[in-house]
C-alpha cells in the first residue's frame, strides 16, 4: 500500500473558497476545462508559472490581460514540456548559484489540451517524463481540436461527430489511452481528474503538489461548444461521464494504478451521450445500435477489470 | 592566453565556457556534435559549472534554451542544417520573448538531397526569424564573436538571441591556430548576465509569449523586435571596438580586404571568403584591383557599412553558397536592395551561385568571375546569374547515373 498523506480537503467545505484565477476570461461559457483550472490552481496557488500548448486555453492571457496571479509562459503546441524543463532547469541552477532565494523558487505547471498531449505533444512529454523532470502537467482534455472548432484529435472517442468526421457514424478510431500511455513511463504520479468531483480533485492535486518529479494530470473537459450541449448542462455532462464509467477517475503512483471513486452502479452510456449533439446521430434518425453496444461493451470490459474501491 | 591548435566546433565550445554559460540544452546532429561533447565533457571534469540537458529534438531544444534564457540564466545552444530548420517554429517564436542567448549554428547544406556537407540554406532560412546573425570566416573568429554574440545579445538596446555561424567540415572539423583568452581578460569583456525584467520567479509575475487580439499590437510588437534588431548595428560597433582594443582583433561589421583601390570585389559570407582572399592575392599580383567584402553581421543587415565599402567600385561579385529556387542567389537581391537608387552604388552586380554542398570553390572560378564583371562593366550590363558547374562535375554525375541505371545481373 501507498502511504497515507493526510489531506486538507476531507469534506467539500474543506475546498477553498475563492478562486485565485481571476473571471472574465476568453473560455466559453460552460467550459469544464476552465471550471477544472481554477480548482487546480487554487490547490497549486500563485508561486507557479503555467507553461502552455497551443490551444484553447492559450486565450487566457491576451495582452496586457492575464487572470493569472503567478507567471505565463506560451510556447507552441508541440513543446510546452521542454519549456517547463528550460524553466525548472534554469530555476534550478538560480537556486544552486544562489540567485534567487528558496522562497523565489516556482512550481512549473505545464498547460495543454488534449490535442497537443496526445498528439504532437507527445514526444516532448515523453522525453521529459524519461528525464525525471520535476513538473506538473495539466492536460484539459475536451476530446478534440477544440480551439479550431472540435476536429477530430488523439483523444476524440469511438463514435463521436466533429468537426473533420461528419458521417453517420462519427469517428471511427478509439480514443487515446494517455493514461496509461504516461504510467508506462513510470513517473512519479498520474492522476485523471474531473472538475465536477472537486474533492477527489483537490486531494489529487495536493497530492502531487507535495511530490517531486514528473506529475501528470488528465481533467476531463466537457466542451459545450464542441460538445453540443447547453453550458447549463456542463456539470451534469460531466457527473454522467463518470456516472456511466465513461470517465474513470484514477491515480498511477509507485507502480499501481488505484481508482479512486468506481461507480456502484453504471448508468448506461447512453444516458451520457443522449445529452450530447456529437453523439444525436447514434439515436436519430434511427437507432445505432450496433455503435452503442460496443462503446458499452468497452466500458463493461473496462470495470469488470477494476477491482471495487477499498 | 594560450594559444591552441583546435577545430571550430571546439573554438564554439571554448565561446561557450569563457562565456560561463550556465545551461546549454542540446541535441545531437553532423557536423555540430563536437560542441556539446566538448562541453558535456568540460561539465563531467568539473571544468565548467553548468548545466546540460540532452532534449528529444531541436524543435524542444530551442524551446528549453528560450525558456531558461526567460528565466534569467546565460543559455548557450548550438545545431544544424535540418535541426534548425526542425527548430524553426521556435527560431522564429523564441526572438519575441526578448530573452538573450547565443546559438551556434553549424552550416550544411539542407535536403533534398540529404548531405553532410556546407552551404548557407540552412542559416538563411533563419534570416527573417528576429534572431541577429554573425557569420565566421576562421576559428579565431569562431570563438571570438560567441563572446561578442553574448554582449550583443544582452545589450539593453537589443535584447534578442543571436546565432553565431561557421561552416559544417571547413571550419567545424578543421583545426587551426586560435588565441584563446584567459577567463578573467573575458570575465572583464562580459560581465555576468543581467536578466533585466525578463525572469520567471515568485513573488513578481511574468506573462510571456502572449497572444494578442488584433494588428494593432502585433504590429507593434514585431515592429519593436525590428527595431531592436536595427539597435544592434550601433552596438554591435560599440562591442566590437572594445573588443579590439582588449584583445587586439578588429571584427568590424563588413570586413573589406583591398578594398580602398578595387575596381572590382567579390562579396560573400563564411569560410570560402579565406579562399576568395588568396585569389585576390594572386589577382593583385597580375595587377589586377580586385578586393573582397565580407559581412560579419547580416541580421542586422549593415546597410550603411556596404554601401560604404561598395561605393565607386565598377562591379561586384556575389557569391551566393545557397539557392533560392526560382529566384536564384539569396545575398546577391540583399545586397542589391541596399545598394539600388544609392549614389555610388556599383553599376554590376552580378551573381553567382556554388559552393552547393560544400563544393570547393577554385581559384580560377574567382578570376573567372572578376573577368565576367571586367566584360560587364565594359559593355555596361549585368550578366545573368551563373551557376558554378563544370564539365568534370557533370562528368561525375553522369558516371554515376550510368551506374545507377545498370541493369541489375542475377546471380
Amino acid at each position: 500500500m501507498t502511504e497515507q498523506t493526510v489531506t486538507l480537503y476531507k469534506r467539500m467545505k474543506d475546498l477553498p473558497s475563492e478562486h485565485l484565477l481571476a473571471a472574465g476570461t476568453a473560455m466559453c461559457a460552460g467550459c469544464g476545462g476552465l471550471q477544472a483550472l481554477h480548482e487546480v490552481y487554487d490547490i497549486l496557488g500563485e508561486k507557479t508559472v503555467f507553461v502552455n500548448a497551443a490551444g484553447c486555453m492559450t486565450l487566457l492571457a491576451v495582452y496586457p490581460f492575464t487572470p493569472f496571479r503567478g507567471s505565463w509562459l506560451y510556447t507552441s503546441m508541440a513543446s510546452a514540456p521542454a519549456g517547463a524543463q528550460g524553466v525548472r532547469d534554469a530555476l534550478d541552477i538560480l537556486l544552486a548559484k544562489g540567485r534567487i532565494k528558496p522562497a523565489e523558487d516556482l512550481q512549473v505547471v505545464v498547460l495543454s489540451g488534449d490535442g497537443s498531449a496526445s498528439g504532437m505533444g507527445l514526444s516532448s512529454t515523453s522525453s521529459a517524463i524519461e528525464r525525471g523532470l520535476d513538473f506538473i502537467y495539466l492536460c484539459y482534455d475536451n476530446e478534440g481540436y477544440g480551439n479550431t472548432g472540435q476536429q477530430t484529435s488523439g483523444s476524440t472517442p469511438h463514435g463521436a461527430r466533429t468537426a473533420t468526421d461528419t458521417g453517420s457514424r462519427g469517428y471511427s478510431g478509439y480514443k487515446k489511452d494517455l493514461f496509461s500511455i504516461w504510467a508506462a513511463h513510470k513517473p512519479s504520479y498520474v492522476a485523471t481528474v474531473i472538475g465536477t468531483e472537486p474533492l477527489d480533485l483537490a486531494r489529487k492535486i495536493e497530492k502531487a503538489k507535495n511530490m517531486k518529479g514528473p506529475r501528470l494530470i488528465i481533467a476531463f473537459s466537457p466542451c459545450p461548444t464542441g460538445w453540443g450541449f447547453d453550458p447549463m448542462d456542463s456539470v451534469e455532462v460531466g457527473k454522467l461521464a463518470v456516472k456511466t464509467g465513461v470517465w474513470p477517475l484514477k491515480e498511477y503512483e509507485n507502480g499501481r494504478v488505484t481508482h479512486t471513486k468506481v461507480p456502484s452502479e453504471r448508468v448506461p452510456v447512453e444516458e451520457y451521450f443522449k445529452k450530447q449533439g456529437r453523439f444525436a446521430h447514434l439515436f436519430s434518425p434511427q437507432r445505432n445500435e450496433g455503435i452503442i453496444a460496443d462503446i458499452q461493451g468497452r466500458i463493461d470490459a473496462y470495470w469488470s477489470e477494476v477491482s471495487p474501491a477499498p | 592566453m594560450t594559444r591552441a591548435l583546435i577545430t571550430g566546433n571546439r573554438a564554439a565550445a571554448w565561446g561557450a565556457r569563457l562565456a560561463r554559460a550556465d545551461y546549454v540544452p542540446a541535441f545531437p546532429i553532423t557536423p555540430q556534435t563536437e560542441i556539446i561533447e566538448t562541453v558535456a565533457e568540460w561539465i563531467a571534469q568539473e571544468e565548467m559549472d553548468c548545466r546540460m540537458v540532452t532534449l528529444e529534438s531541436e524543435h524542444s531544444m530551442l524551446t528549453a534554451a528560450g525558456a531558461a534564457a526567460a528565466t534569467g540564466v546565460r543559455v548557450f545552444t548550438a545545431t544544424s542544417s535540418q535541426g534548425l530548420l526542425y527548430a524553426m517554429e521556435m527560431i522564429y517564436t523564441v526572438p519575441g520573448w526578448r530573452a538573450p542567448f547565443v546559438l551556434v549554428n553549424v552550416s550544411r547544406g539542407l535536403q533534398t538531397p540529404v548531405t553532410l556537407e556546407p552551404d548557407h540554406n540552412d542559416i538563411l532560412a533563419a534570416r527573417d526569424s528576429g534572431f541577429l546573425q554573425i557569420h565566421c570566416s576562421t576559428c579565431q573568429e569562431v570563438l571570438d564573436q560567441t563572446l561578442i554574440a553574448y554582449r550583443l545579445a544582452e545589450h539593453h538596446r537589443v535584447r534578442l538571441p543571436v546565432i553565431v555561424n561557421m561552416d559544417g567540415f571547413y571550419l567545424s572539423f578543421t583545426r587551426e591556430p586560435v588565441d584563446v583568452p584567459t577567463q578573467e581578460a573575458v570575465d572583464l569583456f562580459l560581465p555576468a548576465f543581467n536578466a533585466e525584467t525578463t525572469r520567471f520567479h515568485a513573488g513578481e509575475p511574468v506573462s510571456q509569449g502572449v497572444a494578442v487580439l488584433g494588428s494593432s499590437p502585433y504590429s507593434y510588437f514585431r515592429y519593436e523586435n525590428h527595431l531592436a534588431a536595427r539597435q544592434g548595428l550601433p552596438a554591435y560597433g560599440e562591442i566590437a571596438a572594445e573588443f579590439a582594443e582588449q584583445f587586439g582583433r578588429e571584427y568590424s561589421s563588413v570586413e573589406t580586404y583591398h578594398c580602398d583601390d578595387a575596381e572590382f570585389v567579390l562579396f560573400m559570407i563564411g569560410s570560402f571568403a579565406t579562399k576568395a582572399k588568396d585569389a585576390v592575392n594572386q589577382m593583385r599580383e597580375a595587377g589586377w584591383k580586385v578586393g573582397l567584402v565580407r559581412p560579419r553581421l547580416l541580421r542586422p543587415f549593415p546597410d550603411q557599412d556596404l554601401r560604404l565599402a561598395l561605393a565607386g567600385k565598377r562591379g561586384v561579385a556575389v557569391i551566393d553558397q545557397n539557392l533560392s529556387m526560382g529566384k536564384g542567389g539569396i545575398l546577391h537581391s540583399e545586397l542589391a536592395s541596399v545598394l539600388y537608387g544609392q549614389p555610388g552604388a556599383p553599376p554590376i552586380l552580378a551573381s553567382f551561385i556554388g559552393g552547393l554542398g560544400g563544393r570547393d570553390i577554385g581559384a580560377e572560378e574567382f578570376f573567372e568571375m572578376i573577368r565576367v564583371l571586367q566584360r560587364a562593366a565594359h559593355d555596361g550590363v549585368t550578366p545573368p546569374p551563373r551557376l558554378l558547374f563544370t564539365d568534370n562535375e557533370l562528368r561525375e554525375v553522369r558516371k554515376l547515373q550510368a551506374i545507377a541505371h545498370t541493369p541489375h545481373r542475377q546471380g
